[in-house]
């Protein structure tokens, strides 16, 4: 069954988000939980584009743009108009699915390479209005004082500490809400459009209201991530609602293994780490960066995660294989 | 053969489709009915795989209409088409190989369950009933077709005939009333075609309605109740396969300008119909 996917199980998410979870504990200085803060947002996206690239087979290049919503949505909700952040976030989260819906609407129309394109032109325009609308998103200058996460049930979540159990929870949610709909009903009717579309509808599955599903699960976390992002770092321009961002995860999820459950916060960890180390280096970074990227490539196609699944698969294969033949 | 024909389950009048200039089906006006096999033949390029397109859903007719068990169905979008209970599976063994026997059969069930995403993230009551009712629902169709033996096993692992098999599955997990095969036995030795047509047999005895495209006439005569012959992507004749043969529309289709198509009593040639 799927359940190779779902590796490392239950339990194996419950320690890594344990450990996650004693991390502040161990008083690491400012720098450690930024990196943890920063990757958890980013691998939460990256789950994003996997809920649609890994799951139904189907690009969508318009995820920062998204992000950008969930982000300008909390930022202007808390700024402007006064919200608490824990009212504000889950408003970003439904804007951004509402989004998702009107996209899916008119990019569905298109199929293959076309869709990609075509999410990559909203891509463009998301992050040109958002650097437009003056009046809302502050325009070039950006969005100066966003405030941090508000109390809640008494626990002060604005410091450094304490935001980072905010990230992580909103981490475990994503990967929770993916890991659910991924071994479910609709998560299997995913997996027959991912594999191939025409037969999935010739079996009866109604192609479009899932893939109109899945795209506005996809954005509302993308948008979770973005808000995430908004209260945590206080300030938003609209550069990073651009294509650039969407690839830069596109490639953590590469790295880590598309249509994995551990590949987006695998990859994320592993190359936003890495970026971090190499930022010393400055533009030679580039030179460790894409050589590695190639290796990656031509040797690990499938990514870090879907090299673990390979194996498992073969292992399981080659176990049936076994008793198929005796029987 | 009973001279009364039984109700027909599927009605279609004056369905037509063109792609640009080209009229792949033309006027057809024909009937399946219940309980029996209805085999479609015709030479290369006849319109027969267009034909089943077009029942399915797959593609909107330019003309005409189909009635299903007295509904009209002519306008519906392919998995509406389904639900209402006409299955299909595919000329190549189309399936998901990669999936296992008993996946490939869920996904065939999915028509008949509702859970969404919704229920999918709340672990609701319909989403575990559904599951449950998939798991069975597969495995009762794997059961018509002889594989639930091999229900863990991937897709792509097994035989051709195995691929058939799986992809009847799937269709017969949607829970059909009327089946559509497009050439059912094609990339298969003489054994597999037997043991293909011995199964067909068992599903119509079953209940089920099967309307069949198929080359190898050796099937289409030892298992059709009533042939259709499409020639042009119109209907040339319709009736009992001893009075199809008997036609002189017929014979001339097949011997007369398209001799090289595919003979009447021989198997047409591999792979080369992309009707």
């Amino acid at each position: 069954m799927n359940r190779a996917a779902f590796k490392p199980g239950p339990w194996g998410w419950l320690v890594i988000f344990a450990l996650a979870a004693l991390l502040p504990l161990l008083k690491p200085g400012g720098y450690v939980l930024d990196i943890g803060i920063n990757i958890m947002i980013w691998a939460m996206l990256a789950y994003g584009l996997n809920v649609m690239l890994g799951y139904s087979g189907l690009l969508s290049l318009a995820h920062a743009g998204f992000f950008g919503i969930g982000a300008y949505a909390v930022g202007i909700l808390t700024l402007k108009a006064h919200w608490s952040f824990w009212l504000a976030l889950p408003a970003g989260v439904l804007i951004s699915a509402l989004g998702g819906l009107l996209l899916g609407l008119v990019a569905f129309r298109t199929r293959g390479d076309a869709f990609a394109i075509f999410t990559l032109g909203v891509g463009v325009i998301l992050q040109l209005v958002i650097n437009k609308w003056d009046a809302l998103t502050g325009g070039n200058e950006g969005l100066n004082g966003v405030p941090p996460a508000t109390s809640l049930l008494g626990i002060d979540f604005s410091k450094g500490a304490n935001f980072y159990y905010v990230a992580l929870a909103a981490l475990a949610l994503t990967v929770l809400v993916v890991a659910r709909t991924r071994g479910s009903v609709f998560g299997r009717s995913l997996v027959a459009i991912r594999g191939g579309e025409d037969l999935a509808r010739s079996a009866g599955i109604d192609v479009y209201t899932h893939k109109l599903r899945a795209l506005m699960l996809s954005t509302a976390i993308a948008g979770l991530a973005g808000g995430v992002y908004a209260a945590y770092v206080g300030f938003l321009g609209s550069s990073v609602t651009g294509p650039v961002t969407t690839f830069t995860v596109l490639l953590y999820l590469l790295v880590g293994g598309v249509g994995t459950l551990a590949g987006p916060l695998l990859g994320t960890a592993l190359m936003y780490g890495l970026t971090q180390s190499l930022k010393g280096l400055q533009d030679y970074q580039y030179i460790v960066f894409g050589p590695l990227l190639v290796l990656l490539v031509m040797f690990v196609p499938q990514g870090l995660a879907g090299l673990w699944d390979r194996a498992q698969a073969r292992r399981v294969a080659a176990r049936t294989e076994r008793t198929v033949d005796h029987a | 053969m009973p001279e009364a024909a039984p109700e027909p389950v599927l009605e279609v009048r004056d369905l037509g489709i063109h792609f640009g200039g080209l009229h792949a089906v033309r006027d057809v006006t024909a009937s399946v009915p219940a309980g029996q096999i209805t085999a479609i033949i015709g030479p290369n390029g006849a319109g027969k795989s267009t034909f089943f397109n077009l029942i399915s859903g797959f593609y909107q007719p330019t003309s005409g209409s189909i009635r299903f068990l007295g509904e009209d169905i002519t306008r519906l979008k392919t998995h509406q088409v389904v639900a209402r209970g006409i299955a299909r599976t595919f000329q190549t063994t189309t399936i998901y190989k990669e999936l296992s026997v008993l996946d490939n059969a869920m996904i065939g069930h999915r028509v008949r369950t509702r859970a969404g995403l919704l229920d999918a993230l709340l672990r609701t009551g319909r989403e575990r009933q559904d599951e449950q009712g998939s798991r069975a629902g597969a495995m009762r169709a794997l059961e018509r077709v002889g594989l639930a033996s091999q229900a863990g096993r991937p897709a792509g692992a097994l035989t051709q005939e195995g691929q058939k098999r799986v992809g009847i599955a799937m269709a017969l997990a949607s829970d059909p009333r009327l089946l559509l095969l497009d050439e059912p036995a094609a990339g298969m030795n003489p054994e597999e075609t037997v043991s293909l047509m011995g199964l067909i047999r068992e599903l119509v005895a079953g209940g089920l309605t099967v309307a069949l495209v198929e080359h190898k006439m050796s099937l289409v005569m030892g298992l059709a109740d009533r042939i259709l012959v499409l020639h042009h992507g119109q209907k040339i004749a319709q009736g009992t396969p001893a009075e199809v043969s008997r036609d002189p529309t017929v014979i001339e289709a097949y011997l007369g300008g398209h001799a090289h198509g595919g003979q009447m009593g021989q198997p047409g040639q591999a792979g080369g119909s992309h009707a």
